[in-house]
């Protein structure tokens, strides 16, 4: 799906597909300096002690996101810069593209990043011969992974629209918000194994984000029914 | 930004039996851009390379500059349009090069991926004589160090060489050089590479077909990346010939001497593109006096407009170098290998006209494109194949190479709309990509590898 939202509004504006690409820079930078963070940590530490271990994991991936929701913050005051340039450089004054475009693309393209990072090595041994679960852990794993990414990826995508909103709007709140969300999100996929405990709250999370992004973004019910109604 | 041609030194490597002079590549020659940035610059005006220039802004004067334009007026009225132009396809030419470096990257780690060939060492080329199969750390790096400054000798060489060939106008050795190259680039590795993918896939062929096949190839190849052609077929037959140097360049070059290598081709890019006795900065800087375009097989175009057909009245034979050049830029052409590059689209037949700025010019405004020049499609390749070939970490580590190359792409496209110069392409994104090469195959695996065996998301 994040493919398909990629092809169909992104694909045909080149400066969209930049702004995305720098997303997913943005993002991996951000990976990089929790990852080194994690590996000093873990490297200073005793590595036979399991609980220091997964204690020092846990701490690496709420430093993680933290530095995650840094960057985005950078990353908008990069592009409120480039808008700037953009109005400059236009004739009639106003930029080819707005900032809800510029926070959603980003927010694509952070999302694909994660997404693709998280995914991609499970999919290329995926294709590989195995038994999921063989040594007892979840035969769902498979599964569960896809939906946990592509929630993921949507989330980070309805994040970039409220980070960028709210730092437009000066509302502190929202951006607070949007850091607890992904902070509980993160937080929740330490149940897994058991998945009812991750999947299901970060879907419920989604929806609720979704819906605040949309009614951010100009669109009201009424506009809901009619797209519906007619549409179909 | 400067596109880089760098023509491939894959001749190298059939070479190691034969002496022949093939494998002297041409000396990479960067390969400049016309390309448009405009998307975070302010400035970029890529088309409008005329001399001054420089769109500080809607109303400035830049016209002014014009060398030998008396209409101030006219020019500033024009450049308000062709700024406008430049903003919007400014990003669309990014793009143009994104999708070959792209396409060329997907190419090279496919084949990587599944063909087994390619990973095996079966050998060393001439030019890095010393084997990396000591066994103290120590060892290793001097050889390979060694080895690299014995090759990029080699490339100085050419390129000097071919400098001066191209000052003393001996055209026809060039020419017949750069066709000879690229009849073996062509032929002979297309031969090498098709027989290994039908290996891999253990699907049969009879040497007939194969023979007929072959030399359709490389007949067509041969016209399209020499002569006129279509520009899609152009540009697909340079991403072909590209990664098939790549290829051989991931196959033969042993592993830690292709990394110092990449570093130290960026370095000399550097220097040669922009200091003033660079070879690659003469080279362009003598084409442009002479109002030539670069050699055809060099460097990657992503548009064209063929003249022949135009009824311009401006667009004369000298014309189009002039064109291409985008007045006042220097094109540095970084001819790496020298078979390969030819296949170039280098035959941008600007559509732009060069000097008078008549309103029928901004027509073609769009049409002109970006050039980059073929080393760099190859050394970016190599980059992102050897990360897919040997790093641990799989694809993480080739994801994040490819973005890395790609933004060093867009950075370095932003400072060519800067400074309206040739530019060399490979620095930037070299740097990035081997950053995040060694940070993630050492930082983030270990992470992402922990995080995925408990599943937990980020």
């Amino acid at each position: 799906p994040a493919f398909g939202l990629f092809l169909f509004t992104i694909a045909r504006d080149p400066l969209r597909i930049i702004i995305l690409i720098a997303g997913a820079f943005f993002w991996l930078v951000s990976l990089l300096l929790s990852s080194l963070i994690w590996f000093i940590a873990v490297k200073a530490s005793d590595p036979r002690d399991e609980r220091l271990q997964k204690g020092l994991l846990i701490f690496g991936v709420m430093f993680s996101v933290l530095l995650q929701e840094a960057f985005r913050f950078l990353y908008y005051k990069l592009l409120r810069k480039a808008i700037e340039g953009l109005v400059a450089l236009s004739e009639d004054g106003c930029s080819p593209i707005s900032i809800q475009q510029m926070a959603y693309v980003a927010g694509v393209g952070f999302g694909l990043m994660s997404g693709a990072f998280s995914m991609i090595n499970l999919l290329a041994d995926a294709l590989g011969p195995g038994t999921v679960g063989i040594h007892g852990d979840s035969q769902l794993y498979f599964l569960t992974s896809a939906f946990m990414t592509m929630v993921l990826i949507f989330l980070h995508t309805f994040w970039g629209i409220l980070f960028f909103h709210g730092c437009e709007h000066r509302r502190w709140w929202e951006i607070a918000a949007v850091v607890v969300m992904h902070l509980t999100v993160s937080g929740s996929s330490f149940c897994n194994p058991m998945y009812v405990g991750s999947l299901v709250p970060s879907y419920l999370l989604m929806a609720a984000a979704a819906a605040w992004a949309y009614l951010l973004s100009g669109g009201s019910v009424q506009n809901l029914r009619r797209f519906l109604l007619c549409k179909c | 930004m400067i596109t880089f041609m760098n023509n491939s030194d894959s001749e190298e490597e059939p070479c190691n039996e034969r002496t022949s002079l093939m494998s002297a590549e041409s000396p990479p020659v960067p390969s400049y851009q016309d390309g448009l940035q405009a998307s975070e610059a302010g400035e970029a005006q890529a088309h409008r390379k005329r001399r001054a220039g420089s769109g500080r802004g809607p109303n400035n004067i830049t016209g002014g500059e014009m060398s030998g334009s008396g209409v101030a007026v006219r020019e500033s009225a024009l450049e308000n349009e062709e700024e406008e132009l430049t903003l919007k396809y400014g990003a669309k030419h990014v793009i143009m090069l994104f999708v070959p470096v792209t396409l060329c990257m997907i190419v090279v780690v496919a084949t990587i991926k599944s063909v087994r060939f390619y990973t095996e060492k079966n050998g060393q080329l001439i030019y890095t004589p010393f084997s990396e199969d000591t066994p103290s750390v120590g060892q290793r790096l001097l050889n390979s160090v060694l080895n690299t400054i014995i090759m990029i000798s080699v490339i100085i060489v050419m390129t000097v060489f071919l400098v001066l060939l191209y000052k003393y106008r001996c055209y026809k050795f060039i020419h017949g050089w750069l066709i000879l190259s690229s009849l073996m680039l062509l032929f002979l590795f297309t031969y090498i590479y098709l027989g290994e993918v039908l290996k891999t896939y253990n699907v049969a062929m009879d040497y007939p077909t194969l023979f007929i096949v072959i030399w359709n190839f490389g007949a067509v190849g041969m016209i399209c990346i020499h002569w006129k052609g279509p520009l899609q077929l152009q540009q697909a037959y340079l991403i072909m010939i590209s990664a098939l140097m790549a290829l051989v360049f991931i196959k033969y070059l042993p592993e830690w001497s292709a990394w110092v290598i990449l570093g130290a081709i960026s370095i000399y890019d550097l220097m040669a593109v922009l200091c003033p006795k660079g070879p690659l900065r003469m080279l362009v800087e003598t084409a442009q006096e002479r109002n030539e375009p670069i050699f055809p097989a060099l460097i990657y175009s992503s548009a064209m407009m063929w003249t022949v057909g135009m009824a311009k009245p401006d667009t004369a034979a000298g014309g189009p170098s002039q064109q291409t050049w985008d007045a006042g830029e220097d094109g540095r052409e970084h001819l790496r290998s020298p078979s390969h590059a030819e296949s170039q689209m280098a035959e941008t037949r600007s559509p732009v006209p060069p000097r008078p700025v008549t309103s029928l010019e901004e027509l073609e405004e769009e049409e002109r494109g970006v050039k980059l020049g073929l080393g760099d499609f190859i050394f970016y390749s190599v980059l992102v194949g050897k990360a897919a070939a040997t790093a641990s970490g799989d694809w993480n580590t080739t994801l994040a190479c490819f973005v890395a190359i790609l933004i060093g792409l867009c950075l370095t496209l932003l400072l060519l709309a800067v400074f309206k110069k040739a530019l060399p392409a490979l620095p930037i994104s070299i740097t990035f990509g081997l950053i995040f090469y060694f940070s993630t195959d050492n930082l983030v695996r270990p992470f992402m590898d922990t995080l995925a065996s408990h599943q937990l998301y980020i």
